[in-house]
């Protein structure tokens, strides 16, 4: 079973329908030992990072979240469960957040420009996503595959290294994150058609090892 | 590098596809879930439903409409028409909608965009604007006025003055409707979505009077919209997405490749 984390961070019907669109079975709960005791566990979620995380402390979700990276349980973030799980966000005046990857989450400027064009905030609509690393749970995307995105604030790891995927929005930032059993990415896959849905169907079966 | 957005609009009245010409003249044409999925496969980047059924007791056929085409399509479309209320828009998001889109709604009850920005987020909430050209006067300094009801009713706002209030408010989107140009394929309003677009900082989309790739080349590129809306330029097969796409993108457009 795949459990999709359910904290109140906006409809978690959609990610839920896409799961199911690929053939595998998935419950939206907020039921610690249920989401202890799944194969996979997707973190989505779209709001601010002051709510959800004062949200995943009083549930005890924060500890879920880190029992599951401990355990090496498959997880997949999904924009703002993509940013909640580094050290700190800007968001909300400042939010310190779950710490399970080393990094920040920074707002985009508000002087962008690309071809002397400004560049609006938040960063909404198609982008490509350049590998810059093989991934299992990437398997059979093109290198410079375009996903749907609508955020303000940007995932920048400490370490290089967990950077799977960069896309260019006034500057480079890190649109997919991996350690170990972990992934993550800043668009939203289930609503990114053919490529986000192959990356679900991937995650779907990925044991948590990317040899 | 962001790329522009090609957005086919469906317009759904009881539950079946229609387009409208300046709004006269509704002929239906067909099952929007089916037409959603047709476009969803042919490349489009993201989905408008327009509901505009005249009788509020028949609105569930919509979430009905909503419900099916989420389960099937897996890019972002949104709803507008005859959503008043956070308990409807609370609905159609439910139903699997990405955003809604609020309107006359809005005009008239300004707040429903601070409400919706607050329940759901900005990037749920679009401001649909109809707008009529009508030259610059004292009221309308801009030279454009915002009308509703499907251009019946005029409204005395400036439509550069209610774009700003909107994204004040909290709307993250602008869907910008030229009444004048609306069906008539004859191109956008370049001049108003120009205005609007260099002075807002949200997104705004073009809408109303594509009739040839040009005109989608000319409104993203000279009128710096975000995304262009296309009505009866696909609906009835004259281009497909695809052929728009290979278009713009031979002239420098940055698109979404079509898989």
């Amino acid at each position: 079973m795949i459990a999709i984390i359910d904290y109140k961070a906006g409809n978690l019907a959609s990610v839920q329908r896409a799961v199911k669109s690929v053939g595998f079975a998935c419950r939206i709960t907020r039921n610690p030992r249920e989401i202890l005791e799944a194969e996979r566990v997707i973190f989505p979620g779209v709001g601010a990072a002051g709510a959800a995380m004062a949200d995943l402390k009083v549930t005890g979700l924060d500890r879920v979240l880190r029992d599951l990276f401990e355990r090496g349980t498959p997880l997949l973030g999904i924009c703002l469960g993509t940013q909640v799980v580094f050290d700190f966000s800007e968001e909300d005046d400042g939010t310190p957040c779950l710490g399970l990857m080393k990094g920040s989450v920074k707002r985009f400027p508000s002087d962008m420009r690309e071809n002397g064009r400004v560049l609006k905030v938040p960063h909404m609509g198609w982008n490509q996503v350049r590998l810059q690393k093989e991934h299992a749970v990437l398997a059979g995307l093109q290198p410079d595959e375009e996903f749907y995105f609508v955020h303000s604030y940007y995932p920048k790891p400490a370490d290089a290294a967990e950077i799977v995927g960069l896309t260019d929005y006034g500057l480079a930032f890190a649109s997919i994150v991996a350690e170990a059993s972990f992934i993550a990415v800043q668009f939203h896959l289930e609503k990114s058609g053919r490529p986000g849905i192959r990356i679900l169907k991937n995650f779907c079966c990925w044991d948590g090892k990317n040899a | 590098m962001l790329s522009r957005r090609i957005i086919p609009c469906l317009d759904v009245r009881d539950g079946k596809l229609t387009k409208g010409i300046k709004f006269k003249g509704n002929i239906d044409i067909g099952d929007p879930v089916e037409m959603a999925r047709h476009y969803y496969e042919a490349g489009a980047d993201e989905l408008v439903f327009y509901d505009i059924t005249a009788s509020s007791d028949r609105r569930d056929i919509m979430i009905e409409v909503v419900r099916r085409t989420a389960e099937e399509i897996f890019i972002p479309f949104s709803v507008g028409g005859g959503l008043r209320t956070v308990e409807d828009m609370r609905r159609v998001l439910l139903a699997g909608a990405e955003k809604v889109s609020v309107n006359s709604a809005a005009v008239n009850t300004p707040d429903l965009i601070r409400q919706g920005a607050l329940a759901f987020g900005r990037q749920c909430v679009v401001l649909g604007m109809d707008v009529l050209k009508v030259g610059r006067r004292a009221e309308t300094p801009s030279g454009y006025e915002v009308v509703i009801h499907g251009g019946r009713i005029r409204t005395g706002l400036d439509a550069l003055w209610w774009a700003k209030e909107g994204e004040r408010l909290g709307a993250g989107e602008i869907c910008l409707n030229s009444i004048d140009a609306d069906g008539t394929q004859d191109g956008y309003e370049m001049e108003l979505t120009s205005l609007i677009s260099t002075q807002v900082g949200i997104p705004v989309i073009a809408s109303g009077g594509a009739g040839s790739p040009e005109h989608l080349r000319a409104v993203l590129v000279e009128a710096h919209a975000d995304a262009a809306l296309v009505a009866s330029i696909t609906h009835y097969g004259q281009y497909t997405i695809k052929e728009i796409k290979d278009y713009l993108s031979a002239r420098g457009v940055k698109v979404r490749k079509v898989w």
